[in-house]
Parts: C-alpha cells; sequence; structure tokens
C-alpha cells in the first residue's frame, strides 16, 4: 500500500489490485478519517477527497496508515438483477476477440457472478468486474459519439451500463430497459461499489418478432413504469 | 416572497453554491463555484449562511430584474455594475428595490463574476447541493430570459460592512503554488522542472471542468495506461502530447491520465479566474 498526495486537497491509496482496493474500500466505510468528504475507490487506488475547509492530508495519510484492510471483505450492498437483450453492435467482434461463438460470449455474461468495483466516467456509471477472465476484451480504438442509454458494454476486465446517451469506447454487447440512474430515487444509482449483480438473457425487443406474447408485453411495460424490480437495497 | 429575473444570461451564467459532496463513489464530482474564495466573500458581505447558492457569471453580460427589494451583492471579476443604469460597485452590498435592474459588464479582470443575493437562490437542490454540474449535467437548470429565482428567508444577521477591498486579479500573469505528485513519477526527471521553469497559456479551450494550457510539452519516463483513478480540483493532468489541463470544480470524478502535480486549493480558486491569454507559473 503507497500513500501518495494530491496537495492539500486529497489522498491517493495505491494497492496492489482491485481486490485489495475494495478490502481498503470497506475498511475506510467502517473507520472513515476525519476530514474526509468522499471516498472514492478505482481500479488499483481509492483516493480520499478532503474537505477544502478543513482537511488535513497528514492526519488522513497517518489514518489510513495504521488501516488493517483484510482481503476479501467487501462492503455488503445488496444484489441486483439485470435483463438484457444481447443484440448489441460489438457482439460478433467480441466473440471474435475472445475466441468464443456469440452464444458463449452471452452463457459466460449471464453465468458469471459481477460485483460493482467502483463508479466513475459518469453518474451511475459502475464498473463490474467478475471471476470469469474470458469475457476481457480491449476497448475500441475509436469511441463512438453517443451510446445509447441502457447499454451493456464490455472493456478491459470490466462491464458496464451506459446511464444515459454519452460517447464511449467500451464493446456493446446488448441493451437494458432498466433505469440504473435516477435522480427521483434514493440512492439514484443502482450500481454501487459492492452490489452484486447477475445478467438476464430477455428475449429480442418485440420489434423484431412477429407479435410479442401479451404476457411478456405487460412484462415490459412493468418494468419500465415501475422501474426495476430487482432488489439493490442494502 | 421576493425573487430575481433573468432578463440576460450574458454567455454562461449558472447556480453555484459550495458544491457536491458524498456522491464521488456514485461517479458524481464536486462541482460548485470555480473561484471559492470569491463565492464565500459574496455570503459573507450579504452575512448569508456559508454554502448559500449564488449566481456564477463567466465574462459579464448578466441582467437580473428584482421581484420585490433584493439585497445583492457582486464579487470575483470586477465588472461595471449598474443599477437602474447608476453605477454601482462590486464587493459592496447592493440594495435593488422591487422592479430594478442589475446589470454586469464585461470584466475588467479575470473571468468569473459572482451575483449573491440575501437570503441566497431558493431553487430546488439536487443530491443536497444548487451546483450546476456542466460535465455531469446535473443539478439546477441553466438559467434563461425569463426564469424566476426565488430567494430564500432572510438570514438573522445583518451584513456587517458595506464593502471589502477588491482582491487584485492579475491580468497577464497568475502564480500558482502546486504540490508535485501523485504521478510524478510517471514523468522524465526533467519534466517538473520543466513544468516549474516555463509560462503555461490558458487556451481558449478552457471552462468549469479544466483549463487547457499551452506550453512546453511534459514528457512521461514510462508508457502504459494509468488505470483510472480518482482526481481532485486542482490536477494537473497530462494527456499524451504533454499539455497539462489544470481541473477546476466540474473536473471528472476519475481519469487514466497521471496527475504530474495538484495546484493548492487556496490557488485553485485564482486559477479559476485565469482567461485565456492568461500565463501561469508554476511554484513549490
Amino acid at each position: 500500500m503507497r500513500v501518495l498526495r494530491c496537495a492539500d486537497s486529497g489522498v491517493l491509496v495505491e494497492v496492489a489490485d482491485l481486490d485489495e482496493a475494495l478490502a481498503l474500500q470497506a475498511a475506510l466505510a467502517e473507520q472513515p478519517p476525519a476530514g474526509v468528504t468522499d471516498i472514492v475507490p478505482a481500479a488499483r487506488t481509492v483516493l480520499l477527497r478532503l474537505d477544502p475547509d478543513g482537511g488535513d492530508a497528514g492526519a488522513v495519510a497517518a489514518a489510513v496508515g495504521r488501516l488493517r484492510p483484510r482481503r476479501g471483505t467487501r462492503a455488503a450492498a445488496g444484489e441486483l438483477e439485470v435483463p438484457v437483450q444481447y443484440d448489441g453492435e460489438d457482439l460478433a467482434d467480441i466473440a471474435a476477440l475472445t475466441g468464443l461463438s456469440e452464444r458463449e460470449v452471452v452463457d459466460a455474461h449471464t453465468a458469471a457472478a459481477w460485483t460493482v468495483a467502483f463508479c466513475g466516467f459518469a453518474p451511475g456509471f459502475g464498473y463490474l468486474v467478475s471471476d470469469d477472465a474470458r469475457l476481457h476484451v480491449p476497448r475500441r480504438s475509436e469511441a463512438r459519439p453517443r451510446v445509447p442509454p441502457g447499454a451493456v458494454a464490455l472493456a478491459g476486465e470490466f462491464t458496464g451500463i451506459y446511464p444515459r446517451a454519452s460517447p464511449g469506447g467500451w464493446r456493446l454487447l446488448g441493451s437494458t430497459e432498466l433505469v440504473t440512474w435516477d435522480l427521483d430515487r434514493d440512492p439514484p444509482a443502482l450500481l454501487r461499489p459492492g452490489v452484486k449483480v447477475r445478467f438476464r438473457e430477455e428475449p429480442p425487443a418485440p420489434r423484431r418478432r412477429s407479435g410479442p406474447s401479451a404476457a411478456e408485453d405487460g412484462g415490459r411495460n412493468a418494468r419500465s413504469e415501475g422501474g426495476p424490480r430487482a432488489d439493490a437495497g442494502s | 416572497m421576493p425573487a430575481v429575473e433573468v432578463v440576460r444570461t450574458g454567455a454562461l451564467t449558472t447556480v453555484q453554491d459550495g458544491g457536491r459532496r458524498g456522491h464521488a463513489a456514485l461517479g458524481v464530482g464536486p462541482s460548485g463555484a470555480a473561484d471559492r474564495a470569491s463565492y464565500a466573500l459574496a455570503n459573507r458581505l450579504l452575512a448569508n449562511p456559508e454554502g448559500a447558492s449564488a449566481l456564477e457569471v463567466t465574462m459579464g453580460g448578466l441582467v437580473l430584474r428584482a421581484r420585490g427589494p433584493v439585497t445583492a451583492t457582486v464579487t470575483g471579476a470586477p465588472c461595471p455594475v449598474t443599477v437602474d443604469g447608476r453605477g454601482a460597485a462590486t464587493d459592496t452590498v447592493l440594495h435593488l428595490p422591487d422592479g430594478a435592474e442589475l446589470r454586469l459588464g464585461t470584466p475588467f479582470a479575470g473571468l468569473r463574476s459572482y451575483v449573491a443575493v440575501r437570503g441566497g437562490l431558493d431553487v430546488a437542490p439536487v443530491l443536497g447541493s444548487r451546483s450546476t454540474d456542466t460535465l455531469a449535467g446535473l443539478g439546477p437548470p441553466r438559467p434563461e430570459p425569463g426564469t424566476v429565482l426565488p430567494i430564500g428567508p432572510p438570514p438573522r444577521a445583518l451584513p456587517a460592512v458595506d464593502w471589502v477591498p477588491a482582491r487584485p486579479f492579475p491580468a497577464e500573469e497568475l502564480d500558482l503554488r502546486i504540490v508535485p505528485g501523485p504521478r510524478d513519477d510517471w514523468f522524465t526527471e526533467s519534466a517538473l522542472g520543466v513544468l516549474l521553469g516555463s509560462a503555461y497559456e490558458v487556451t481558449s479551450r478552457s471552462d468549469r471542468v479544466g483549463a487547457r494550457l499551452r506550453g512546453p510539452a511534459l514528457s512521461r519516463r514510462r508508457g502504459g495506461e494509468l488505470p483510472s483513478e480518482g482526481m481532485v480540483p486542482g490536477s494537473l493532468q497530462v494527456p499524451p502530447e504533454g499539455r497539462p489541463v489544470l481541473f477546476l470544480a466540474d473536473h471528472p470524478v476519475t481519469g487514466g491520465y497521471p496527475v504530474i502535480a495538484v495546484v493548492v486549493s487556496a490557488d485553485v480558486s485564482r486559477a479559476a479566474q485565469a482567461r485565456p491569454g492568461t500565463r501561469l507559473r508554476f511554484r513549490l
């Protein structure tokens, strides 16, 4: 563990891997040092942002040094099931890059136990990790100017869901109708660090079929109006 | 309840307060007034509680009409101020009668002026803050001509002073203190010397997210990708082409380029007043 300073505005703690970052995050959540306004976990680091009017970087760095994070501990944050239509524009590319068939890509993505490691890029954008290394793919060499909201994508060791339309360089696997970021909800993000996620395959969109059954249609409407039904609470 | 009606907004006017805390783990950045010092001064002048929301006006041009009697002040980038056409001063307490028009001209120096009203702007907070995050698209909507901004109840305390001495706004060159790191070890040994020994000009591609700088490139010792990590305001983040970006209030929560040094928090407010063309000099 290496403790680095961001002048008087933050303390950046560098760790060996994601597992250690998650354990440190859990330890910090239990014993937050005084003067810290925000804890920002990332892939190999945890940033502690300091109160601009009274955080003491030296004291915070010392407090972090005294922590003894236990590897394997995670902040418990609930579970979420995400329905996905696996019809993304990059599905064929992902299959080619992983050496799997498109069917095997979908099966791997739905079988894996995912955990939100951290958020970033945009409000409510979670970086999800799993133990299945077969799905690791590089980002696209060129970002798309617009990725639609709800796009489910892969990049590096992560999968993620775009909370709103934005530019993006991740490879598109499919899409979900689940609204992952909603300011009328408290907390607004479904994908919070520590939330465990399962992806469930949904039949393709109704417009591509001869006609959905009434039951399926009803289910879809209930989801879009009533929001997610999966329990993401802690 | 008294209110102010926006007649004209100028280039960019947003509602800001002390910023949004406690949501960075969800990918929500701090936002808030870019020049925290001038914003805090405005609230102090009016005896407002810390954190009362105000308007941040970029390069002047704002026109407000008082609905009911309004006590206001203009701080930050000094600019011509008129109340119903009569000259008024920045950094003073202004009494606007019902219907009076407050106008801000183009600043003589600096970039961002703050218009605060006694009682604060009573717009709906988003995630605990009335700051507009221009990068994330979060917070109160951007005021437009015709927008009526309600004013909160006046605080008990009365303004203690009528004016404060203006702080200097250097037009051409600005000294900023930095602390090397957290990723200075990603750069060649000479890079920090280059950063400290050169002038970096603020370019026109600068906004509330950050000031993009022009100057000698800072070269990296190591290649490869830095895994994305949390950022703070004042970070000097260096993209592969080597010209640093000085992060301001609406900076991204995480970033994937190394930060060679961070401007100390007290100087980030001054950096937020640097217009395109201003030369920045960094020192330890």
